[in-house]
């Protein structure tokens, strides 16, 4: 099927790629400072940690219902972060935690809303698809599907309806880009030159339905192309792609060009959810894209080949997120439940406060 | 043989309205599909076609003439060789009474409805003593509220299916657009579930959203928004972010559209915690509700209904009428039976309490106006001194708000009923189109009485 052709055309040449191998390095990637490969280093362990934490407590019955895990998807909302401003508003679906560590939400909350105590982000209310900032300008962790992509074009309308100069980060799956109101919402934010990037994050299985089997247009970056708005891919394995894309993207929304689409190809190394029965892949595909394409893997070999720092620099970063999980843990796992009064708090809010 | 031009209706609901602009005269030569005259209602203009060929005889309804009923007789064509002489004897005067109908079935009893039926409640706490009144119908009151909310906070805007240029399908939002600009009155695709969305995300980053959908029935396609997104934010996120959203639009049956347009939504989103519902019946609980849905914190859905936007209730003229979300209005007092209704089931329950009173039985009639919150304390204590109940609502008889009403009373005043609490309600069948079935699937003024004449055990 040709293209439409989009104003992204040229650049979506020069970043379509397929996911570095630490074999082979590739020569046009774009180039991190010390400074940076730390940061995002520190940000994806951190998040890894704190996910392979979650895990465990849910298989020790800590936290309960539904746990979608970020695992393997690291680089993705820790490129766009490096590329955002705090003043931008991001929101997303159920695999939220990834995304609030990234946005600086406290890991203890975000644990304790798991465990669904009171300190919880949520006050133990919410739990682990609905956590919330405001203060990072985080608009969730959403349970449908696809609804967070309204929602956030809303936080896009908000923005050019006040004249303010920040920009909505969207995220969702390749499962929700066959949702309806994804189409929808895409015709409005172009139709009124929204400031918002659509970050797809193609991690190639909707629950348990291949990208192949449940979408005709495989190429998500083209799902806006019926709307004129630019879309690419990136290699959303190599936090370096994708804080270059995101960084042209956001800019992009920002100049009052309206919305822009980048398709994260990347993985999920668990299941959909801690139930997921695991028959649809095979072992050796996870195992693989594990072993070459690892996004934390990448920049940590990348830190020690241009001696940005040395083994026991990392380590001690290593202690230094362990530490941060494992506290927030010992807090979510003996902090009090919420007060049973609290069942009826924040249903409505009085009108005459 | 002359041909007659008839006054056309441009909806189902439409009674009359005026002929704005005669584009022939006299004399002049037609042909089919010729524009010949320009007509108005309150909500909507259209030029009127010629479906037959001859030349304009006699122009029997002078341009400019208000409430011209539809199905007037308004010209007369003559064909080649017919004389005009006769036509002068034509009685046909404007505005002329309707001719027989074509359609041998009675007027649906909704589109039928001519005046609001005069109805004094005895005081109404909310409107100092001696306000002034001022007439006024439902759809100025709803635009006055909406227009003097936008006046007062910038954060407000209003989002929909031609809201703005085509001036509103209902013509709610008429002259918005022009007083607040394209940024704050927003004409959005044909595309519920997206604008729903879109608005209730703008509420998230802080502003006022008021969502208009063109009927609730297109509302299905964003209930999830609506409920998922909305309703259930503030208590998902501890408290945190709120969605002062309006949802707003007519609900209900409106005349002959079928079954798909013709949904009673209200026990739906009353069964919702976290959302505000609102269904009015005056024109003044209509402004002061929708003025108070806007400045509320909380996501609100606001039911209108289409028969009534064109109904006349007296409005006071205050400079800032807001009437408190969550409380009924006893709109007649009495100690025999209670009536309870809202929106267009006050319609029904307020003739029928006509005439109840009329036949001696003294009825305590209460308009609900918000139905979450339900305000049980005015029904419950209206029931412990009358012993009796009646519910009235156009939605279907499950999981009604009437079986709510019912609920709570066995579970508030059990022990001073003195009858089984009753529902009229519309029937439980999808909204048949023919006009006598719909009369039949709707609830009626004799239905009321009946349920009345049996819980007072005079049947």
């Amino acid at each position: 099927m040709a293209r439409a052709a989009t104003s992204a055309k040229s650049t979506r040449t020069t970043s379509k790629r397929k996911p570095a191998t630490k074999a082979a390095p590739q020569d046009n990637a774009p180039s991190f400072t010390k400074d940076e490969e730390l940061h995002a280093y520190r940000d994806m362990l951190l998040i890894r940690r704190f996910e392979e934490k979650s895990g465990q407590l849910y298989g020790m019955g800590e936290i309960g219902g539904f746990c979608h895990l970020y695992i393997g998807q690291e680089a993705v909302v820790t490129g766009v972060q490096m590329a955002a401003r705090p003043e931008d508003r991001s929101i997303t679906g159920y695999r939220d935690h990834g995304h609030m560590l990234a946005v600086g939400m406290d890991p203890s909350g975000i644990m304790a809303e798991l465990t669904g105590r009171a300190a919880g982000l949520s006050k133990g209310k919410g739990g682990s698809m609905h956590m919330f900032s405001t203060e990072k300008r985080f608009y969730g962790g959403n349970g449908i599907v696809g609804a967070q992509v309204s929602l956030g074009t809303g936080l896009a309308f908000a923005a050019k309806y006040r004249g303010d100069d920040e920009v909505a980060l969207v995220y969702f799956g390749d499962g929700a880009a066959n949702q309806g109101q994804v189409y929808e919402s895409f015709n409005m934010a172009k139709l009124w030159s929204l400031p918002v990037v659509y970050i797809i994050e193609n991690n190639r299985y909707a629950m348990g339905t291949s990208l192949e089997r449940g979408s005709s247009q495989t190429d998500l970056s083209q799902r806006g192309a019926s709307f004129k708005i630019p879309g690419e891919q990136v290699d959303g394995m190599d936090v370096r792609f994708v804080r270059d894309a995101a960084t042209r993207a956001i800019e992009h929304a920002r100049s009052g060009k309206g919305p822009y689409i980048l398709e994260m190809l990347t993985y999920r190394y668990r299941g959909h959810s801690m139930s997921d029965p695991a028959k649809y892949r095979s072992k050796d595909e996870v195992q693989t894209m594990r072993a070459e394409h690892d996004p934390i893997e990448q920049v940590k070999s990348r830190i020690l080949a241009n001696k940005y720092a040395s083994e026991d620099d990392l380590k001690a970063i290593e202690k230094e997120v362990r530490e941060i999980v494992t506290g927030a843990a010992d807090f979510a796992t003996s902090a009090p439940h919420p007060d049973a009064s609290e069942l009826w708090t924040d249903v409505v809010l009085d009108a005459a406060e | 043989m002359p041909t007659e031009i008839l006054m056309p209706a441009l909806s189902p609901t439409m009674e009359e309205g005026k002929l704005a602009k005669w584009l022939v005269k006299e004399g002049d030569d037609v042909s089919a599909g010729d524009v010949i005259a320009e007509i108005e209602t309150d909500k909507a203009t259209m030029e009127v076609e010629a479906v037959d060929e001859g030349k304009v005889g006699k122009i029997l309804v002078a341009e400019g003439t208000e409430n011209v009923k539809v199905n007037a007789v308004i010209a007369v064509l003559v064909g080649e060789g017919e004389s005009t002489e006769a036509i002068a004897a034509t009685p046909a005067p404007a505005p002329a009474e309707a001719p027989s109908a074509p359609a041998p079935e009675p007027v649906p009893a909704a589109a039928g409805v001519g005046a609001a039926p005069k109805f004094e409640p005895a005081s109404d706490p909310d409107i100092p003593a001696g306000t002034e009144m001022v007439e006024i119908t439902v759809r100025q009151a709803l635009n006055e509220a909406m227009a003097e909310e936008m006046r007062a906070d910038e954060n407000i805007f209003v989002m929909g299916e031609e809201v703005a240029e085509y001036q509103g399908a209902y013509k709610v939002t008429q002259g918005l657009l022009q007083e607040f600009g394209a940024r704050r009155v927003i004409d959005t695709p044909i595309t519920e579930h997206g604008f729903a969305g879109i608005g209730v995300g703008a509420a998230f980053a802080g502003l006022k959203p008021i969502i208009e959908f063109m009927t609730f029935n297109f509302a299905m396609q964003a209930i999830d928004q609506i409920i998922n997104s909305a309703a259930k934010q503030l208590y998902m996120s501890g408290g945190q972010v709120t969605a002062p959203i309006v949802f707003r639009g007519p609900n209900g049956p409106a005349s002959r559209v079928g079954a798909q347009h013709s949904q009673d939504y209200s026990a739906w989103y009353s069964h919702v915690p976290g959302l505000t519902v609102i269904a009015p019946y005056s024109a003044a609980d209509a402004k002061g509700l929708l003025k108070a849905a806007i400045r509320s914190p909380n996501p609100v859905v606001f039911l209108e209904n289409e028969l009534l936007y064109g109904q006349n209730f007296e409005v006071p003229k205050l400079d800032d009428y807001v009437l408190p979300i969550g409380k009924a209005r006893v709109v007649r007092e009495g100690k025999d039976v209670t009536i309870v209704s809202y929106s267009m089931g006050m319609r029904y329950a307020t003739e029928a309490t006509e005439k109840l009173v009329a036949e001696g039985v003294d009825v305590e009639l209460i308009d609900l106006r918000t139905l979450r919150p339900l305000d049980s304390d005015t029904v419950v204590e209206s029931v412990k001194k009358t012993g009796r109940c009646v519910t009235v609502e156009e939605g279907w008889p499950q999981g009604s708000v009437g079986s709510e009403i019912a609920s709570r009373l066995m579970e508030q005043a059990f022990d001073y009923l003195d009858a089984p609490v009753l529902k009229v309600t519309g029937k439980d069948v999808p909204m048949p189109y023919a006009a006598n079935l719909e009369k039949l699937a709707l609830p009626n003024v004799d239905e009321v009485v009946a349920a009345v004449n049996q819980v007072t055990y005079r049947s």
